[in-house]
């Protein structure tokens, strides 16, 4: 392969693509009022979207001949290099709503510092993703602010949702030697500089929802390893079911 | 003017096929039927996304995946506007949803048999909404105005469902003998349950004689019915899948096919509530109902405090 470094960076934001969205299906059906079912639909076709996208150019550097679905279906779970925030249960709608906001006022600075890549590729989906990630943050902020400024139940679980998640945020700012390599090339942005923004808007929306950021700083890593949470094997069952039974065929 | 000058003139319109719109007079009659009609017809949309849904994980490939989700999508929205369009008569969403969990409200029967495997979900597209569209296309031209209009947009989604899942089964028939045998075991589930869509029998359905005076039918269930028959059989041989009907033919005199009568005891069983999935499905949307109870009281109670921060 000519460049590892570059195609695991490729995976890591197709993998968060990918299992979030696989994530946000799990609602579909189940929503709290309808006009949610459409949103959360939509945002996981959004990113089911991006990560064919992703896939499609890790594929091309792997340079082995497979297709977008290979990478997404048949790896084993150490091979996956989304971040742990991604493959957390839905829990209620508060914990899958501030999942993604969390997600998405990450994901809006990255692409748009993305979009400045000379890698043609990534900065291809960096532009048409941008306009996407900013409805979604639009939208989840929106929901942040209702919940925690609504009622008292609301604001409960808005608060219960960011301490159980809060662990799980500094990861998505986890730099290795992947990182290293890619932005002395100049080719990818530093997330020291994404990570004040993130917490620049996070601030931002939870004081306007009247929500408080946790003191406890206990963090968790290791999904950009491969090492992930024990949820992720039940979503890979899920995800392969029908590649792992029947293999080899065309659907 | 008298009650039979009204409905003089009210019929007199719809003769004249110009459409009746939300604040014109109309007899209580075609409104509840209207009611009744649409709000089961949403229904059947938000129902019918739980079958589906079940597959949105498990798609076998991520162009799939991501159909599948568009698709979902699209009938969540006809939902909407068809709940939108039972409020302009004077039922709110609130209202016309409860009597789905009450068991008052029906959705089609369809929605109560189980989707076992990925076939299946091509077999819905490709049989489901086929005979949907059937019904549908002859909807765009009812008499009430915000219904008809609803229609011809759905039509237009619709018809892109119904060809996905032909696509899709087009695949799995072009495939290995494994994939064609799922997809000819999920013709021999779907096809008589699909024929059943149509509802009873002109003999003995209560309501078809008013609806079509009316012109809220065009067409009588069985018209439907042999309509969706005549276009499928050829689909079928396409695709080389048997449809379960040793009994099926076609009729030169008639210029149909005939086809076996239906098992109207499953019918009827499956519309009382004793399909294999009626408990499953009207749970899984009470349960949705309920557990979204706190999101859509705080989005109430947000609402009036900003509210009252403007008007202060």
């Amino acid at each position: 392969m000519q460049q590892p470094a570059l195609f695991e960076y490729v995976l890591r934001i197709a993998d968060d693509s990918l299992i979030l969205g696989q994530r946000l299906g799990e609602w579909c059906g189940h929503g709290p009022i309808l006009e949610e079912d459409i949103a959360m639909t939509n945002i996981a076709l959004d990113l089911i979207g991006q990560s064919i996208s992703l896939y499609d150019f890790a594929a091309e550097l792997e340079g082995t001949g497979k297709n977008h679905d290979q990478l997404a279906y048949l790896r084993y779970e150490n091979e996956y290099k989304n971040i742990l925030l991604v493959e957390q249960p839905n829990g209620d709608f508060a914990m899958t709503i501030l999942r993604q906001f969390f997600f998405d006022a990450f994901r809006l600075p990255f692409y748009e510092a993305l979009m400045q890549s000379p890698v043609a590729q990534l900065a291809a989906v960096a532009a048409k993703s941008v306009k996407e990630t900013r409805y979604h943050l639009k939208h989840t902020s929106e929901w942040v602010i209702r919940m925690g400024d609504g009622t008292d139940e609301s604001h409960q679980r808005a608060q219960s949702a960011i301490d159980h998640l809060w662990r799980y945020t500094n990861e998505l700012f986890y730099e290795n030697e992947v990182d290293q390599t890619l932005q002395a090339e100049g080719k990818v942005p530093a997330l020291s500089a994404i990570r004040t923004q993130w917490l620049s808007t996070v601030t931002n929306v939870l004081s306007e929802a009247t929500l408080q950021i946790p003191t406890n700083d206990w963090k968790f890593d290791g999904g950009r390893e491969g090492r992930h949470s024990e949820h992720m094997g039940y979503i890979l069952s899920d995800l392969q079911y029908m590649q792992r039974a029947y293999p080899n065929m065309e659907w | 003017m008298t009650q039979a000058e009204k409905e003089r003139r009210f019929q007199e319109k719809i003769d004249k096929e110009i459409k009746i719109e939300p604040n014109d007079w109309m007899p209580d009659e075609y409104r509840q039927t209207l009611v009744r009609q649409i709000s089961q017809h949403a229904h059947s949309e938000i129902v019918g996304m739980l079958p589906e849904g079940n597959w949105i994980t498990r798609a076998p490939n991520l162009r799939r995946k991501a159909v599948l989700l568009a698709k979902v999508q699209d009938e969540a929205g006809h939902g909407l506007y068809l709940y939108s369009a039972v409020e302009t008569l004077g039922t709110s969403r609130e209202q016309t949803i409860d009597d789905l969990h009450s068991g008052k409200a029906k959705y089609s029967s369809i929605f109560n048999y189980p989707a076992l495997t990925w076939a299946d979900i091509g077999a819905i597209g490709w049989l489901v909404d086929g005979a949907a569209i059937m019904n549908q296309v002859a909807l765009c031209r009812t008499s009430y105005g915000p219904y008809a209009r609803a229609m011809v947009k759905i039509c237009k989604e619709e018809s892109f469902h119904q060809r996905q899942g032909y696509e899709s089964l087009m695949k799995l028939c072009s495939g290995t003998p494994q994939q064609k045998a799922m997809a000819q075991d999920a013709m021999n589930r779907f096809w008589w349950p699909a024929l059943m869509m149509f509802g009873p029998s002109d003999a003995a359905s209560t309501h078809s004689d008013q609806s079509i005076k009316w012109k809220i039918k065009r067409f009588t269930n069985d018209e439907l019915r042999q309509s969706f028959v005549d276009a499928t059989v050829e689909q079928a041989q396409i695709l080389g899948l048997t449809i379960p009907d040793p009994n099926l033919k076609w009729n030169e005199e008639r210029g149909h096919y005939d086809f076996s009568e239906i098992n109207w005891d499953e019918f009827w069983q499956v519309v009382k509530g004793n399909g294999p999935c009626n408990k499953e499905r009207l749970a899984a949307r009470v349960k949705a109902k309920e557990e979204g109870m706190w999101v859509r009281e705080a989005a109430t109670a947000f609402a009036k405090k900003r509210a009252m921060k403007q008007s202060a």
